[in-house]
């Protein structure tokens, strides 16, 4: 009970005092899933707008390739990017194995199926009239897309903020590919597994503090895009 | 002069069960036609083809401008619009649904400021502009929609059920708009209505669609 009381006390004295290994470790976290989620969105959302907008040969196999995706084991990604990376492997040869990079690389990986299916998901529940209205009024193709992609923003946000979700709170492929080198690679989730392991508790109570905080950040936005999203008055735009 | 539209021949069958049947007609720049008929006769259909939505089975729809054909492009495609039954209003503000025509046309700013502001005085909703178009009731969307369709200036401007479902107040108030546009000549109205009261005090030509095909009255 003590171990766990001093666990508390001395987490709260690491984020008050702003410790700069906590700091450190806090923004490397963010850096690593942000770019992620940099990449799932700039390769997920136009995957998500085409399968929508064109009839796509595949169409139904990328689908549901992209929903299974959406559930893979972390581990398992990991897995194989750590065999693609690794020395003997297809890409051996660039050295990203235990860099940020491959961490980058597969958060990309996990947040990509969630940021395109939602996009999709998205896209397809905007009112057929909307692109109409789009066409009526002079659109080019292009800002036909534009404008329904427009409509669907909150529904996309809200896939954006599931895939940040996901890939925040994600452990066990960044172990394999990263390494937790520390000061290197090293971010919250591994970070917490490591000072668990060796039954210090102060660090990965306060990591685990403010990784609780960021996930209910990203709650209330996931919650913000999906009401803004919903039905507003008697026109309804989303189901 | 401006727009001439003419149609000729124009069939559409859907799954087989034919919608149009050989839609002949001319419309002449600056007159102002109603088409009336009954649910299913086909006026939405004809209405979609000629505004250039989608294409016909046969026939040909043809656009000149002072006898010259003009090919089926974008640069035609703005030079007419189609109000559709359901208006589909942008989640966004009532400013920003008006101007969304000239935005991607890519209009100054200030000319867009302008001509939005000018149109919302007309339809009534200048004091709405900053709300979320989508919280306008059925009769305001109807007249946003107008003014969406009015700030592109069109010369063919096809108008499908412009009071369907909105009170008489709303009703009134697009009348007049409808009535203003046939005054001042610059546009062709095509307008689709149940009524024929409306139908005979909006428009110069009245046409029956009838089993496919348009009918002048």
């Amino acid at each position: 009970m003590h171990s766990i009381l001093y666990g508390f006390i001395g987490a709260f004295k690491l984020i008050l005092g702003a410790n700069p290994e906590l700091l450190r470790i806090i923004f490397l976290s963010l850096q690593v899933s942000g770019s992620a989620l940099i990449f799932a969105t700039l390769l997920g959302l136009p995957l998500g707008v085409t399968l929508a907008w064109r009839r796509v040969p595949l169409r139904g196999l990328i689908m549901s390739l992209l929903n299974t995706g959406m559930g893979l084991p972390p581990v398992v990604v990991g897995l194989f990017l750590y065999l693609i990376l690794s020395r003997s492997g297809p890409l051996g040869v660039l050295g990203l194995l235990y860099t940020p990079s491959a961490m980058v690389m597969v958060q990309t990986i996990l947040a990509l199926p969630i940021v395109a299916s939602l996009s999709h998901a998205a896209i397809v529940k905007v009112d057929p009239v909307i692109r109409q209205a789009a066409i009526t009024l002079g659109a080019t193709p292009f800002q036909e897309v534009t404008t329904v992609v427009r409509e669907a923003r909150y529904g996309i946000m809200a896939g954006v903020m599931a895939g940040l979700g996901r890939v925040m709170a994600e452990v066990g492929a960044i172990i394999i590919v990263g390494g937790n080198i520390a000061g290197y690679t090293r971010v919250m989730t591994t970070t917490i597994a490591l000072e668990t392991d060796k039954g210090e508790f102060e660090l990965a109570i306060a990591l685990g503090i403010i990784l609780l905080l960021i996930a209910w950040g990203i709650n209330i936005g996931l919650r913000f895009f999906q009401r803004q999203g919903s039905v507003r008055s008697g026109v309804i735009l989303w189901d | 002069m401006g727009l001439s539209l003419e149609v000729a021949g124009i069939t559409k069958a859907y799954h087989g069960q034919p919608v149009l049947q050989g839609c002949s007609f001319r419309f002449e720049p600056g007159r102002t036609y109603a088409v009336v008929g009954s649910n299913g006769s086909g006026k939405s259909t004809f209405f979609r083809i000629a505004a250039l939505l989608e294409p016909p089975d046969a026939g040909s729809i043809r656009y000149t401008d002072n006898g010259a054909v003009l090919p089926h492009d974008l640069h035609l495609r703005r030079r007419l619009t189609l109000l559709l039954p359901k208006i589909g209003v942008f989640n966004t503000t009532v400013f920003n649904n008006v101007a969304y025509g000239l935005k991607i046309r890519g209009r100054s700013t200030q000319e867009i400021e302008d001509r939005v502001n000018d149109l919302l005085i007309t339809v009534g909703l200048v004091h709405k502009r900053r709300q979320n178009a989508l919280n306008l009731s059925s009769g305001e969307t109807k007249r946003l929609g107008i003014a969406r369709a009015l700030v592109i200036e069109p010369e063919v401007f096809f108008l499908d059920e412009p009071t369907a479902n909105i009170d008489p107040k709303n009703t009134e108030i697009i009348e007049k708009i409808i009535l203003n546009m046939k005054t001042a000549e610059k546009s062709t109205i095509i307008l689709v209505t149940h009524d024929p009261g409306q139908a005979q005090g909006l428009a110069d030509h009245v046409l029956v669609m009838d089993n496919g095909r348009i009918v002048p009255l």
